[in-house]
């Protein structure tokens, strides 16, 4: 798949999402203005409650926005975005083939078209073999790679992935990343990746976005140097990649001080 | 032995046991036989009726008014649950309607099914769908309420439509409830259609064991409820073979 087009770009802001219920209001994020470029792989980081998986979710059309905009340049993709999920989401009842098949049959995709393309899709992330399988059949990693070839194969705008590689073992994780930077830097995407872990988000992204603890804000955006194609694990290894992730740590330290001094009060 | 054959010899003691029993106290002359058939007795005249094609003939009806009544009254009942799951206002306008007519035991209804439908078959059938309706429709809402929330989520970021949403999401989701419905429901089939059949009816084997009641063929009436059990056997077997089929999702 050459890179032919970039991605959709993404202009938040002055975003805001509050939540009332009987017991009052919580305000999950505020004041979050965010221009995101086209193709590129965007990282938000925070910690647990920081309205990162909330900012994500209205990006999804999941949620509503209590106030503010997103305008998402989306022109030239037949789908604007596509979400990947923590749980892989894959419908327990269908194959991975149906599964990938899903978003297509959805939006009337003629079905030998549908075929060859969820054929690539499976192609690209190597789950040809397993194309009859359910879901339980399935191991972590690969049900993963069946709900990113789900959402890769509706050609979207953007990814929207809600820390999709978490609950996966460490060696997985580290396979599925290089995987996806892979996928990113063949299709060229944009990508907006939530994680709560600092090196996934210096290992994978153009850009990460620090949040502050609730309500969630964006604290600091931090460029990350380093050039693609990147070999993930040389540079997980790199003085430049350690020194970096320290720097970014003692910023996000704070939050997350902050975030459980609020929770013992 | 193997602790396996162990359990399945335990499991046929207590029934063989109890037959057996039961033929021995008769043929010490404890019980009136006339009145209390020995199992010999029973196994000979059910031997008869089979024979005879008696039996074959009240099973067929029997079975008739039941798969009948069943899938004309599970089709609306797991719609109903699934619309109920997917819309708040559909939930609203059912909600009392079965909380109110669920604990009417079916029976109560058989003379007004009677006056409305007639002697024939068609009043057996009618009866049984109202039995069937309520277990299927409760089964199936909550089966469809409890699908995981990121099913929905999935369906709606990947634009699915609501008939999508219906068809391909929330029915295969609720499935493995639905089928705890089912079952639930041709238990039920069975007992209400049993009890319809003691009036009104000149076939059946409800037919047969009221009957013979009246005709104190207490051997006859045994073979009749001996049948009813071994009919739901098999179609409660046959129900969980197509489960079987239909869910292979489900992990083995």
């Amino acid at each position: 798949m050459p890179v032919q087009r970039r991605g959709a770009a993404v202009e938040i802001s002055e975003l805001r999402r509050e939540y009332v219920s009987g017991q009052g209001s919580v305000v999950a994020i505020e004041r979050v203005d965010l221009k995101v470029a086209p193709g590129e792989f965007l990282c938000i980081v925070g910690p647990s409650g920081c309205g990162k998986s909330t900012l994500l979710r209205i990006l999804a059309g999941l949620d509503k926005q209590t106030s503010g905009t997103i305008k998402v340049d989306a022109a030239g993709w037949p789908v604007e975005n596509a979400m990947v999920f923590q749980d892989s989401g894959l419908f327990p009842w269908m194959s991975v083939e149906t599964n990938v098949r899903f978003g297509l049959d959805t939006r009337g995709v003629p079905g030998d078209e549908a075929s060859r393309r969820v054929e690539a899709a499976l192609k690209l992330v190597g789950l040809t073999k397993f194309r009859k399988h359910y879901p339980h059949q399935l191991s972590g990693g690969m049900r993963q790679r069946s709900a990113i070839a789900r959402a890769f194969v509706t050609d979207p705008g953007m990814l929207l992935m809600d820390e999709p590689f978490a609950a996966l073992d460490a060696q997985n994780r580290v396979i599925l990343q290089a995987e996806l930077v892979r996928l990113w830097e063949q299709t060229g995407k944009t990508v907006i990746y939530v994680t709560h872990s600092i090196e996934e988000a210096l290992l994978m992204g153009d850009r990460t976005v620090i949040m502050t603890a609730q309500p969630g804000r964006i604290k600091q955006i931090i460029d990350v140097p380093f050039p693609h194609p990147r070999d993930l694990l040389q540079l997980s290894a790199s003085a430049e990649f350690g020194k970096l992730k320290l720097d970014i740590w003692r910023v996000l330290e704070e939050e997350v001080n902050r975030a459980r001094a609020e929770l013992e009060q | 032995m193997t602790a396996k054959t162990q359990e399945r010899l335990l499991y046929l003691i207590s029934p063989i046991g109890l037959i057996l029993l039961w033929q021995l106290l008769l043929m010490a002359g404890i019980g009136d036989r006339r009145f209390v058939p020995a199992p010999s007795d029973i196994a000979l005249r059910y031997w008869e009726m089979i024979a005879s094609g008696e039996l074959a003939y009240h099973s067929a009806v029997t079975l008739y008014r039941v798969f009948a009544g069943f899938f004309i009254g599970i089709v609306p009942a797991i719609a109903a649950g699934l619309l109920m799951a997917m819309f708040r206002p559909v939930r609203i306008f059912f909600d009392p309607l079965i909380a109110s007519l669920f604990p009417i035991p079916k029976i109560a209804l058989m003379p007004l099914l009677l006056m409305a439908f007639g002697f024939g078959d068609a009043s057996k059938i009618a009866l049984v769908v109202t039995a069937v309706f309520f277990p299927v429709v409760v089964n199936t809402y909550v089966g469809a309420a409890n699908i995981d929330k990121i099913y929905w989520d999935v369906a709606k970021n990947y634009g699915a439509s609501q008939s999508v949403i219906f068809c391909r999401v929330v029915f295969f989701g609720a499935l493995p409830m639905i089928f705890a419905g089912l079952r639930i429901a041709l238990a039920v089939s069975f007992i209400v259609l049993v009890a319809a059949e003691f009036v009104a009816t000149k076939a059946g084997i409800g037919y047969l064991i009221w009957n013979s009641w009246e005709l104190l063929q207490v051997d006859v009436m045994f073979v009749g409820i001996v049948t009813v059990g071994v009919l739901g056997l098999i179609s409660s077997v046959i129900l969980q073979e197509i489960e079987r089929k239909v869910i292979p999702w489900k992990a083995e």
